[in-house]
């Protein structure tokens, strides 16, 4: 059971909708936003107020990439492995982190919670590859240098 | 009238809605996973495709009948697709045929064969699923699904339920409840039409054969059986025997082949539930409480008025179903000659249904302490162990049943049809018994398949009304309408398998339209054929309440809601 405030927050977001199946996508994608990562119990939660099934929900949460039911580091680094990135060598970048941040493979946040790796298609910023955004903000033509630099950098900048 | 021209042929319109049904009524049996004629047309297998004049591909299950249409079903380039994607579905696809309980009834084997793939020429590189056994009545095994979503749609749109739906995306897509719960955690009702409409082995009964087998192999141990009236016109057909045979005669010769030490009838447990529901009925009525009074002789549908509806769990009837009342009046029955001999008396159920394996672990349905069923087998299982143990079905001579157990009336043998309760408890608050009310109860609206039945009788000068719904969404729906009012009634049957225990989850398969119309005919002519058509002329059930339930109707035949 999760804290009642988030409960609260989330029939915040239901108001703002409606309770029509329809609006599946748009109050999960709001609950995400508030929360970082989607609750499997809110997504429970809202699937009873929109009388729609548990497993329909579910069905619709795992089909979109962008839900996640696990909660992500406080940087959420997205690498780019779309075509131009990738031809760029946006894997070596991708190893550079997974080094960096002592991560195993299939393991996507450090233990610390501070950081979060995924790869994404394409981020549309092609004329800059490789490219990585760290909680949106983007990083240029990235080198594996420079990953070691933007870490360090994170890691100091969340200890003061 | 508009034509569409099929292969050559001409091929009136007559407002079907698809392309397929018209390739279908032509004599053409073009082969389909995931279309069914009851459920939304889904359009994701391709096994349907056809090719139109201009060398379109159609997905012919999904493709509206336009007048003058020109298609072909079994052009080179048809052929040669059907075959890559029966070749693609079998390249992740388990092919443990041998072992597998779909072994010789599954479609994607039958479809495999029938258009020619003799070897798979791509690596299965599929992560091999654990397979879920944590329901008492269906296993799930993700590694025999092809994602035809034929359960999904049966389990959310006949059901009402949803508790399967697809999960994921692209080549990690697999059908699961959310999260990938067991599905003994979800709101899964237990009825096994996910089981009905899977083409493979994906979804099978939770099998219960080698329990049963190793009860009969102990001398101490006293194995009765009850057999359910639905199962008796569903053996038949797998041994060659046309559908709907009532072959009752020969499923008794062969339990006692097998070794059973008795064999009953549910239908008598049957006949004790209409008495003790009609009791109900009648003093609910004089007290104008709890009304309307729901039946509660099919475990889908209480499980489903449990979770889903809770407003409601206490209008269903307290009396325990046939198969709880039987059992739990066995297990006393032989309780004084079971200590004598130092036997233990084990009751095996043989049913149509999943479900049933579900009820008899619940709580009310044992007697202090004492689980009344030990084992429930399906009609399908029932013909495996027939299988196993060698018997020339079709050889040998039928046999009457055990006493005093083995006789029933013929209003319960109808409890295995949609409408079937509900007429059995009308002829027993009929106050004329002759063939006059029965014929008039017959025609009264309970027959039939519309999805809600309504009729009503008058009892004294108050008009008691009365509705039959089978099929959960239908229940559902019908349970809408009495919340808000709209729909008023006093006594409703529900089964949760559309048209009743003759389609049930533990059903020899394939049903069509033809086969549930057989089953259905061959219960109504056991009904016929009776020489006792209310349970009260079951000359055996005085005796019974006399000497061995004896006053403790609450005990034996209740479920004990406290």
């Amino acid at each position: 059971m999760l804290e009642k405030s988030m409960y609260d927050k989330t029939d915040e977001i239901i108001a703002n909708y409606g309770t029509e199946p329809k609006w599946l996508i748009p109050i999960i994608q709001d609950v995400q936003a508030e929360y970082r990562y989607l609750p499997p119990e809110l997504l429970t939660y809202i699937a009873g107020k929109l009388n729609i099934t548990e497993a329909k929900a579910y069905s619709v949460a795992t089909f979109y990439e962008n839900f996640s039911f696990e909660q992500k580091g406080k940087y959420l680094i997205k690498v780019c492995d779309g075509t131009a990135c990738h031809v760029r060598k946006s894997t070596a970048i991708l190893e550079q982190l997974y080094k960096e941040l002592k991560l195993e493979k299939g393991q996507h946040t450090t233990a610390d919670m501070l950081f979060t790796v995924e790869t994404v298609s394409c981020l549309g910023a092609c004329g800059l590859a490789p490219v990585l955004t760290v909680n949106d903000e983007v990083h240029a033509a990235m080198t594996p240098e420079k990953v070691t630099a933007l870490i360090k950098e994170l890691r100091g900048e969340s200890e003061c | 009238m508009d034509y569409i021209t099929i292969d050559g042929k001409s091929v009136p319109i007559e407002g079907e809605k698809n392309i397929l049904s018209l390739i279908r009524k032509a004599g053409i049996d073009l082969p389909t996973f995931c279309y069914h004629s009851e459920l939304s047309v889904y359009g994701a297998c391709r096994m349907c495709m056809v090719e139109d004049e201009r060398g379109r591909i159609l997905a012919s299950c999904s493709e509206q009948p336009r007048p003058g249409m020109v298609i072909r079903t079994n052009t080179r380039k048809i052929q040669k697709y059907r075959k890559l994607i029966v070749e693609l579905l079998l390249s992740s696809h388990c092919r443990d045929c041998t072992t597998c309980t779909k072994n010789g009834t599954c479609e994607l084997q039958k479809i495999a064969f029938k258009v020619g793939i003799h070897a798979v020429r791509f690596l299965n590189n599929r992560k091999r699923m654990p397979i879920d056994i944590s329901s008492p009545s269906v296993v799930r095994d993700p590694n025999k699904c092809i994602l035809c979503g034929d359960c999904v749609r049966t389990c959310a749109e006949i059901q009402g339920v949803g508790a399967l739906d697809f999960a994921h995306r692209g080549s990690n897509m697999q059908v699961q409840p959310a999260f990938d719960k067991p599905l003994n955690e979800t709101d899964c009702v237990g009825c096994g039409q996910c089981r009905v409409a899977c083409p493979t082995g994906a979804i099978s009964i939770r099998t219960n054969v080698t329990d049963v087998w190793n009860a009969i192999m102990d001398p101490n141990v006293r194995v009765v059986a009850q057999i359910a009236p639905a199962v008796r016109v569903a053996v038949g057909d797998q041994f060659g025997f046309p559908k709907g045979t009532n072959t009752m005669g020969k499923i008794v010769a062969a339990m006692r082949l097998m070794g059973f030490d008795k064999i009953y009838d549910t239908n008598f447990g049957a006949d004790l539930t209409i008495l003790e529901e009609s009791k109900e009925l009648a003093e609910r009525l004089e007290k104008n409480e709890n009304l309307p009074l729901f039946t509660s002789c099919c475990p889908g549908w209480v499980k489903y008025c449990e979770t889903k509806y809770p407003d409601f769990a206490g209008n269903i009837s307290t009396c325990r179903s046939p198969q709880g009342m039987f059992s739990a009046v066995i297990k006393d029955y032989f309780a004084e000659a079971d200590e004598k001999e130092g036997k233990k008396t084990f009751v095996v159920s043989v049913m149509p249904c999943t479900a049933k394996k579900g009820e008899i672990l619940r709580p009310d349905n044992f007697t202090d302490g004492r689980q009344d069923t030990d084992r429930v087998i399906t009609s399908v299982e029932l013909i495996r162990m027939i299988r196993q143990a060698g018997i020339k079905f079709d050889e040998i001579d039928s046999e009457a049943l055990d006493m005093p157990f083995g006789m029933a009336s013929g209003a319960a043998a109808i409890f295995g049809v949609t409408g079937g309760v509900t007429e059995a408890v009308l002829r027993h608050l009929s106050v004329d018994k002759g063939y006059q009310a029965l014929s008039q109860i017959q025609y009264s609206g309970v027959r039939g398949n519309d999805d809600i039945k309504e009729t009503s009788i008058m009892l004294g000068d108050r008009e008691v009304k009365i509705a039959v719904v089978h099929g959960l969404a239908n229940a559902g729906k019908l349970l809408e309408s009495i919340k808000s009012g709209e729909a008023q009634y006093d006594f409703v049957e529900v089964m949760a398998c559309k048209r009743g225990c003759i389609v049930g989850g533990g059903q020899p398969l394939p049903v069509g339209p033809r086969t549930k119309k057989a089953r259905a005919k061959g219960i109504y002519a056991v009904d016929r054929e009776s020489q006792i058509r209310f349970a009260s002329d079951n000359p055996v059930i005085g005796h019974v309440f006399e000497e061995v339930i004896n006053g403790q109707e609450h005990r034996l035949l209740h479920r004990n809601l406290h």
